[in-house]
C-alpha cells in the first residue's frame, strides 16, 4: 500500500497553532488577574436546561444525552425532564442555602414552554447563556451557514422574548461547532462562547466578525461526564472536585486568581442520592472564605481589567 | 499478513538471566510524558478516522491542546521537584510549533524520541519510503532542535506496518516501546540482524487507559501505580524489572489529577536504595551492554527446549 503524496506534507507545520483562531500562550506566563476580595478562586457554577425533544432530528450525530431507543423513547425524555421538573430544584435549595449564584445554557424551548422554571431562574438572578433552540438543533462543520444563522437568530431571539434580555454568552448544545459559528455568533453580539476546552482560563479568539472570549467550561469535571460517561460514583466526583479546587487556590495564591468551573446536569448530580456530594463540595469550598463566586460576565468584566 | 508478528520468540518469564540495574538497583523507573500535537484538519487515512465529528471536530481538539498550554508546565514542575527526567514521546511538529515547550525540556536534559510528526498522521498504510521518510524526518527534526539523536521510538497513535521494527533497527535505533509483551526489556528480531531492544511502556497504566478508557478517577490511578510499583520492586529482587508511566499532560496535568499523582512520584522515588530514577535511552544503554547477550542466549536455549 501506499498513501498520497499529500500524507506527507504539513502546511501548517509552523509556530504556534495549526489555525488562526487564536495564538499559543503558556497559562503561567500570562498577566495575573486579581478576584474581588482578592479570593483566590472564582467559582462558575452552570446548570444545563436542556429540552431534548421526543423525536430526535438527525444530523451527522446525536447530542449526548439525546435520545437512544427506537421511537417512542420514553425512558430517556422522562429522565431528562426529571432534572427540569424536580433534580433543578433540589440543586437551587442547595445553592440557595449558601447564597451562590449560578448561571444557566438554556436551550431556548426550555424558556418558551416552563415558565414556572424560568420565573425560578430570574428570581435567582441567574445568568442565561444561549443554548441552541433545542437539544435537536446542532452546529456541526459542513452544515449551510444560513440555515445555522438562522439557529443562532432563533435561539437568541426565543430567549431575548422570554427572558426580556438577549444572551451574551455561548454554549453549543453538544459542544459542537462549524468552521463558521464563532463568527456567526460574534455577528450575534455573542461576547463570550464555552465551547473549547483547552484552558482554565479565559482567552480571546479572534474571528472576521470581531473577538469572542472563551471562557474555560470544564469538561473533565462535568457530572455527566464523570458519573453517567465514566460510571463513577459520587464519592469519587465530590474528591475530584475538591482536589482541583485545591490545586487552583494554591495556583490562585502563587500565579494569580483561577476559575473552578462547576458544570451541573440536573437529571444527574439532581438525584437524590447524589445531591448530597454537591452540597459538601460546595459547604467546603465556600468553608475555605478564599472564592469569589460569580457570573461569567461577572469574572470577565473583571479578567479584562487585569 | 502474519499469523504471529514475528518479533520475538515466546519466553517465559521465570528462569530468566538476573538482571542487576546500576548501583544494584532493581526496578528501573523511567516517566514517558507523551508531548503531542494534533491537527484540527488533517489529511484522511484510509484505515482510521481522526475525529469522530466532522471538521473541525473542536472538543477532542481542544482537549487535547490543554496539554500544551497548561498541563505540561503543572507536570514538568512537578517532575523537577521529584528529580524525575522525562522521556518524551514526542510529536516532532512540536519543534516547530511550539519550540518554547521543546527548549524547557532540553534545559532538563529530558530524553527525546520520536511518536512521529503529528499524532492524527497514521503510519497505516504506508509504503516503505514513506515510513522510512517520518524516520529521517524525526532524527532530523529532533537533532535540529535539541542536539539530540533520538534512539526511541512509539508509533504515532500506536499505528504500525509489518515494516516499522525492522526500520527502527536499519535507521541505529535502540529501542521500540512499540510492542507490549513483557515488564523486561528484550532482544527483538531484525531483518538486518542490527540490534534493537524492546522498551516496556505499558498500556495498562497509561493514564490514557486509566482515565478514559477504564474510567478510574485520579486517587484510583495514583493507587494502581503504587501497586504496579509493589509488585515489580519484589519481583526485581530476583531480576531487574521496568515501570514505566506513560502521560499525557492533557489528562495528567488536570488540576484534580496532580495531588494524587504526585504521592506516586513521592512513594517511588522515595526508595531510593531499589530504584533506578532513569531514562528510557540509559536504560537500552545499559542492557545492551550488560543484559542483550545473554538474553539472547537464553532464549535461544528456551527455542531449542521448545522444539
Amino acid at each position: 500500500m501506499t498513501l498520497p503524496e499529500d500524507y506527507l506534507k504539513y502546511p501548517h507545520r509552523s509556530h504556534g497553532m495549526d489555525h488562526d483562531l487564536y495564538p499559543w500562550s503558556n497559562l503561567f506566563n500570562r498577566p495575573t488577574v486579581r478576584w474581588p476580595g482578592d479570593k483566590s478562586v472564582a467559582l462558575w457554577i452552570t446548570v444545563a436546561l436542556e429540552y431534548f425533544p421526543l423525536t430526535p432530528n438527525d444530523g451527522p450525530f446525536r447530542a449526548p444525552g439525546h435520545m437512544v431507543t427506537p421511537y417512542p423513547d420514553y425512558r430517556t425524555y422522562t429522565t431528562r425532564d426529571y432534572g427540569n421538573r424536580v433534580g433543578v430544584f433540589r440543586i437551587m435549595k442547595v445553592l440557595d442555602a449558601l447564597g451562590l449564584k449560578a448561571s444557566t445554557p438554556m436551550s431556548a424551548k426550555i424558556a418558551e414552554r416552563y415558565p414556572a422554571l424560568l420565573k425560578a431562574v430570574q428570581d435567582r438572578d441567574w445568568e442565561v447563556i444561549g443554548h441552541g433552540v433545542d437539544m435537536n438543533h446542532i452546529h456541526y462543520g459542513g452544515m449551510d451557514a444560513a440555515q445555522e444563522a438562522q439557529q443562532i437568530e432563533d435561539a437568541l431571539v426565543m430567549l431575548e422574548k422570554h427572558t426580556g434580555s438577549k444572551p451574551v454568552g455561548w454554549f453549543s448544545p453538544a459542544r459542537s461547532e462549524s468552521e463558521n459559528t464563532l463568527e456567526l455568533l460574534a455577528e450575534h453580539g455573542i461576547d463570550y462562547a464555552c465551547d473549547w476546552v483547552n484552558d482554565d482560563m479565559p482567552y480571546d479568539m479572534t474571528t472576521s466578525a470581531g473577538t469572542i472570549t472563551a471562557m474555560p467550561h470544564t469538561m473533565e469535571l462535568d457530572d455527566r461526564q464523570l458519573m453517567v460517561t465514566l460510571g463513577q460514583n459520587e464519592e469519587t466526583y465530590q474528591e475530584q472536585i475538591l482536589a482541583a479546587f485545591d490545586l487552583l487556590r494554591s495556583e490562585g495564591k502563587s500565579h494569580g486568581g483561577r476559575i473552578l468551573h462547576l458544570s451541573l446536569t440536573p437529571y444527574v448530580i439532581g438525584q437524590p442520592f447524589r445531591i448530597w456530594a454537591l452540597r459538601k463540595v460546595l459547604e467546603t469550598i465556600m468553608a475555605s472564605n478564599d472564592v469569589w463566586s460569580a457570573t461569567p460576565s461577572e469574572i470577565l468584566k473583571v479578567w479584562r481589567g487585569k | 499478513m502474519k499469523y504471529d508478528p514475528e518479533h520475538y520468540d515466546y519466553w517465559p518469564y521465570q528462569n530468566r538471566p538476573k538482571i542487576v540495574w546500576p548501583g544494584g538497583k532493581k526496578v528501573a523507573f523511567w516517566v514517558a510524558p507523551n508531548i503531542e500535537f494534533y491537527e484540527l484538519n488533517p489529511p484522511a487515512n484510509p484505515q482510521r478516522k481522526s475525529w469522530p465529528r466532522p471538521y473541525p471536530d473542536i472538543t477532542p481538539y481542544s482537549y487535547r491542546d490543554h496539554g500544551n498550554r497548561v498541563g505540561h508546565w503543572r507536570l514538568m514542575e512537578m517532575m523537577d521537584e521529584f528529580g524525575v527526567r522525562g522521556s518524551i514521546s514526542l510529536s516532532v511538529a512540536m519543534c516547530q510549533h511550539h519550540p518554547e515547550i521543546i527548549e524547557a525540556c532540553a534545559a532538563r536534559k529530558w530524553e527525546f524520541f520520536s511518536h512521529g510528526i503529528y499524532n492524527t498522521r497514521y503510519i497505516y498504510g504506508m509504503d516503505h519510503a514513506q515510513e522510512q521518510a517520518i524516520l529521517t524526518d524525526s532524527i532530523k527534526t529532533v537533532e535540529t532542535a535539541t542536539g539530540q539523536r533520538i534512539r526511541g521510538y512509539l508509533a504515532p497513535a500506536l499505528t504500525h506496518t509489518e515494516h516499522t521494527i525492522d526500520l527502527l533497527a536499519e535507521n541505529d535505533f535502540w529501542y521500540s516501546c512499540d510492542l507490549f509483551q513483557d515488564d523486561q526489556p528484550q532482544p527483538l528480531k531484525t531483518k538486518s540482524g542490527k540490534k534493537l531492544v524492546s522498551m516496556p511502556y505499558s498500556l495498562e497504566v497509561n493514564d490514557h487507559y486509566a482515565f478514559n478508557v477504564y474510567g478510574q478517577s485520579a486517587r484510583q490511578y495514583a493507587d494502581l501505580l503504587k501497586r504496579q510499583f509493589d509488585t515489580l520492586l519484589e519481583e526485581g529482587a530476583e531480576s531487574g524489572t521496568v515501570m514505566c508511566i506513560p502521560l499525557h499532560a492533557y489528562l495528567i496535568g488536570r488540576a484534580h489529577r496532580m495531588g494524587p499523582f504526585r504521592e506516586v512520584l513521592d512513594y517511588i522515588t522515595g526508595h531510593k536504595d531499589d530504584v533506578w530514577v532513569t531514562t528510557a535511552i540509559e536504560i537500552a544503554d545499559y542492557y545492551l551492554n550488560n543484559c542483550y547477550d545473554d538474553a539472547l542466549k537464553s532464549i535461544e536455549a528456551a527455542q531449542r527446549e521448545a522444539s
